[in-house]
């Protein structure tokens, strides 16, 4: 009954659907129609072609800067998936400490721009040169506050009983940890792991802060070709980077349901 | 399970024992606090000392206390950038709410299944590059851009007119950039709602919009509020869409703070403008957490 009560109910509620999905989808189904237009104009057709996707391939600079995306991306989340899941850990079973906490959580709440900002300013009074390196300390840095909040999610579900059996058997807090520990929170790890690559492969203003004069990483290009105007070539990358992040989210998706089931 | 120690059961844990549990917090927490003293702490005690110094010829700061970065906000250019910002984030904010709130509603209303599949599309969107879905909007509100070919074609107007490069397309870029971090959380306050008291409030005789002004909207509240928060700050905050879609008429907080650091290079000014959207920032958060408490906190004692 109350679930046909609910279907009944739709009723014009379909209507902010359509609305909304048209308002979030036609930009993007456009750009990716718009890719696929022969013509030199980014805005009068000229006809069905991959032209474009092959400029896109040959595109030395931009390739680089894919690679030199890939690789902080990497790097950042080697070090945010350590560090954020040993703090979590540390802050489920040894601390009641709301600040630390708060604090735990600060860079993914901080306005990105007051971060960037204040990490332009760190580098320049610790003497550290800009580079592709200070960005990828840079992008470790807030992506460990993410990697906290999904494991720590995770822990607040877990028991803590296993833990202590484990103690009580005799096991090490370190054999603890990586027997016992680490295969119960290991889902969230790799979501935590896979928010951080994405995050940082997509991840902009602070990037601009913290990037050396020759550091280019993707977002960085993009913001450069983007602002020179329309141009079909930027049309088939956005297509390609829309199909890109659709993969992600349906890979995080798949990893994340075991979770939920367990 | 390889270990070999032995604990005895009931007995007192010795002293071995109890350093050792001090040890391991310090492991699992030194690393991470450690990193974050350096690159979370230790750039906002820069900027907020920054507020009190000078600038640096050449870049950088000079440490010779001043006030003067506090006195220059007051300037009233400054003042009307903050005025104009604040208008266009309120803007966009009060539009995410007006079509969020429906979307979200209708979401909620949807059989489990679809549900799922309507917030991964929300979601999507929103995991595409922001640079990209702002230049969509370049692509759709030029003057040779689609839009004006649809005015035109349907006959609404002769003349293609400039939709770009105006106030109102940098608050569409901004909904845009920010609608699904106002419907997630929308989604889950209306999701949480106890269908029992709507039908309550209507079979004690409340009309649709009495219903849902007196039961609905204070019971979403903390959803409203949070949606709204996550919309306001990084709009507040925002240079990208401004300058991309405002084509730089539309100064808003965000370019006159990166502007400081990167091309006027006064950085002791910059830092007093971002802290006080930090204070901004906080002062919304407080809000947001006295309006959930008194939704929730009264259901839970």
């Amino acid at each position: 009954m109350a679930r046909a009560g609910a279907r009944q109910g739709l009723g014009w509620l379909w209507l902010p659907l359509v609305l909304c999905g048209a308002f979030l989808y036609v930009p993007i189904l456009v750009l990716v129609a718009m890719s696929f237009n022969g013509g030199g104009s980014a805005y009068s057709w000229g006809g069905f072609s991959f032209r474009w996707y092959g400029e896109l391939a040959r595109d030395s600079d931009l390739i680089s800067a894919v690679v030199t995306s890939l690789g902080i991306a990497a790097g950042a989340t080697v070090i945010a998936t350590v560090l954020g899941t040993l703090l979590a850990v540390g802050l489920a079973r040894h601390t009641r400490s709301k600040m630390l906490e708060a604090a735990a959580m600060a860079p993914a709440i901080l306005p990105d721009l007051v971060l960037a900002i204040g990490l332009l300013a760190f580098f320049y009074a610790a003497g550290i040169p800009k580079s592709a390196l200070t960005v990828l300390l840079a992008h470790a840095a807030f992506g460990t506050a993410f990697v906290v909040a999904v494991v720590r999610s995770r822990l607040a579900g877990s028991d803590a009983a296993l833990e202590e059996a484990s103690r009580d058997l005799g096991a090490g807090a370190f054999s603890t940890f990586v027997l016992v520990t680490l295969p119960s929170i290991a889902p969230a790890v790799i979501a935590g792991a896979l928010l951080v690559f994405t995050l940082s492969l997509d991840e902009f203003v602070i990037a601009y802060f913290t990037a050396g004069p020759t550091t280019q990483t993707l977002p960085i290009t993009v913001y450069a070709m983007v602002r020179t105007g329309v141009t079909p070539e930027i049309n088939a990358l956005a297509t390609v980077l829309v199909v890109i992040s659709v993969l992600v989210v349906v890979v995080a998706a798949r990893a994340i349901r075991p979770k939920e089931k367990s | 399970m390889t270990s070999t120690k032995q604990h005895g059961g009931l007995a007192r844990p010795s002293l071995g024992a109890r350093l050792r549990r001090g040890v391991e917090p310090a492991v699992l927490l030194g690393p991470g606090l450690l990193f974050y003293a350096a690159l979370v702490a230790a750039p906002v005690l820069l900027v907020t000392g920054y507020m009190f110094a000078r600038r640096g010829r050449f870049g950088g700061v000079e440490w010779e206390l001043s006030l003067d970065n506090f006195s220059r906000v007051t300037d009233s250019v400054y003042l009307e950038v903050f005025r104009e910002s604040l208008g266009l984030a309120f803007v966009a904010t009060l539009l995410a709410l007006l079509i969020g709130y429906p979307t979200a509603y209708a979401i909620a209303k949807l059989p489990p299944r679809w549900r799922t599949v309507a917030l991964v599309l929300v979601v999507v969107p929103f995991w595409t590059n922001f640079l990209i879905r702002v230049y969509a909007w370049i692509v759709l509100l030029n003057s040779q851009g689609l839009l004006n070919d649809l005015l035109v074609g349907i006959g609404v107007t002769d003349d293609r007119f400039t939709l770009l490069y105006t106030p109102g397309a940098v608050v569409v870029g901004l909904v845009y950039s920010y609608l699904p971090l106002m419907i997630l959380p929308l989604y889950a306050a209306i999701e949480k709602v106890d269908e029992d008291l709507l039908e309550a409030s209507a079979d004690l005789g409340a009309g649709r919009v009495r219903t849902f002004l007196g039961v609905q909207l204070p019971l979403t509240m903390p959803g409203v509020v949070t949606g709204s928060i996550l919309v306001f700050v990084p709009s507040l905050g925002n240079f990208v869409v401004p300058e991309l879609l405002g084509g730089g008429k539309t100064v808003m907080v965000g370019n006159l703070i990166r502007d400081q650091f990167l091309k006027a290079q006064d950085w002791p000014f910059g830092s007093v403008l971002a802290m006080i959207v930090v204070v901004l920032l906080v002062l919304l958060f407080l809000g947001q957490a006295w309006v959930t408490r008194r939704v929730e906190g009264p259901a839970r004692g």
